[in-house]
């Protein structure tokens, strides 16, 4: 076997290895994003009854409540900035970077310091390499988050808005999010959005038929309020977490699948090379022989 | 029995957890035991860690071990918040 021909055997065969590993990671992708819809759709009945119930509380009592209430003088803001663990989902986890730069760069605008929190390890990785300050980082969970994550970071985020931002070098004064949106199967929206101060948006759906309620509290509106609205945080920050989830194992099913195209590409092409390296190698062959032979007959024709 | 029931909606974040009607619903607040019948005065509530019993309307009584959240009722329409929640 000629030596180009080798060559071109050896790396059909490692594009078939790749090929493989790009094909399964793409069907596991796939059967992920079911499942993290799921949990998505899981959380909404929550997500909407939590809605409904701040939106309630907040209509009937007239308390300031810390989370509500804006600072008189904006120093500080907090991003936190969700990606993913891994690589291989394409643009997914740089895309949020991308959108978090943005901005950082307005809030900078505004007169803002800017403290960083990140989800997962790109995130992460992406901070140090730059040597940028990073304040907290939370990884290992990215592709199946749970509440209990949702709220250590909830917890850590609500206290630091808490803090006074003027005095404490870890208080905030906002609180933004930016995490990627889960649209559909093709498209998926890096998105920055403001937690705090919080801003009660209607429920989606129906509302209820005629007024709300005149509720009575439990032990009073102010204290429901109090625990009412963390929990609020919470769950907002656990649907950024799901939808980003879903996100990337949908970036990365797109990714895999396109890899896996291009191996077929290259695959095609390669072998049509290496036929034709094959089809060169008999024609030298066929000629050298057919050569050597003219040369044998022609010397005894010669001698006779 | 009156032909009014409670409609009941349990949920977690990570699921929902009963959904239907029943006949009464047990919970435990801040200020203590609290049991609803149909026709209860709007309440907004918070949970303390404990049990949430739901009576179905086949007189069966569910039982769900709750850790925090928050329990509203209005026009016999209970929505029940739990942090987590076991049966």
């Amino acid at each position: 076997m000629g030596a180009q021909l080798r060559i071109y055997r050896r790396r059909i065969r490692s594009i078939r290895a790749t090929k493989k590993i790009t094909r399964a990671m793409e069907l596991i992708s796939a059967s992920r994003i079911i499942k993290a819809q799921q949990r998505v759709a899981a959380s909404t009945p929550y997500a909407n009854e939590l809605t409904r119930a701040v939106s309630a509380v907040a209509t009937f009592s007239n308390t300031d409540h810390p989370l509500t209430t804006e600072s008189a003088t904006l120093k500080r803001a907090a991003v936190l900035i969700i990606t993913a663990d891994r690589g291989m989902a394409g643009a997914y986890s740089s895309s949020a970077i991308k959108e978090a730069d943005g901005l950082v760069i307005t809030l900078k605008e505004r007169g803002l310091e800017v403290n960083t929190y990140l989800v997962g390890r790109k995130a992460v990785n992406y901070f140090k390499f730059r040597k940028r300050p990073i304040k907290n980082s939370w990884t290992g969970f990215s592709d199946n988050p749970t509440y209990a994550h949702a709220k250590a970071i909830s917890d850590e985020l609500i206290s630091a808005f808490i803090a006074d931002a003027q005095v404490d070098v870890n208080g905030v004064d906002e609180l933004h999010i930016v995490y990627t949106e889960f649209r559909s199967m093709i498209t998926q929206i890096a998105m920055n959005k403001r937690m705090l101060p919080l801003e009660v948006v209607e429920a989606e759906g129906p509302a209820p038929a005629g007024l709300l309620p005149m509720y009575e509290f439990e032990p009073d509106a102010a204290e429901v309020l109090d625990a009412l609205l963390p929990r609020y945080i919470e769950s907002r920050v656990y649907n950024a977490l799901l939808q980003s989830a879903a996100s990337e194992h949908a970036a990365r099913r797109r990714a895999m699948k396109s890899a896996t195209d291009n191996a077929d590409e290259l695959i095609k092409s390669l072998t049509r090379l290496a036929n034709a390296a094959r089809q060169a190698e008999i024609t030298q062959e066929i000629s050298e022989i057919v050569g050597g032979a003219d040369a044998l007959a022609s010397a005894s024709a010669g001698s006779q | 029995m009156s032909e009014k029931t409670l409609t009941v909606e349990f949920v977690t974040p990570e699921k929902r957890v009963f959904s239907g009607k029943a006949i009464s619903l047990f919970a435990r607040t801040l200020e203590g035991d609290l049991g609803i019948l149909v026709d209860h005065a709007p309440l907004f509530g918070v949970l303390v860690d404990g049990k949430v019993r739901i009576k179905g309307l086949d007189a069966s009584l569910q039982e769900f071990e709750v850790s925090g959240g928050f329990i509203s009722v209005a026009y016999n329409r209970i929505s029940v918040l739990g942090e987590s929640a076991t049966q």
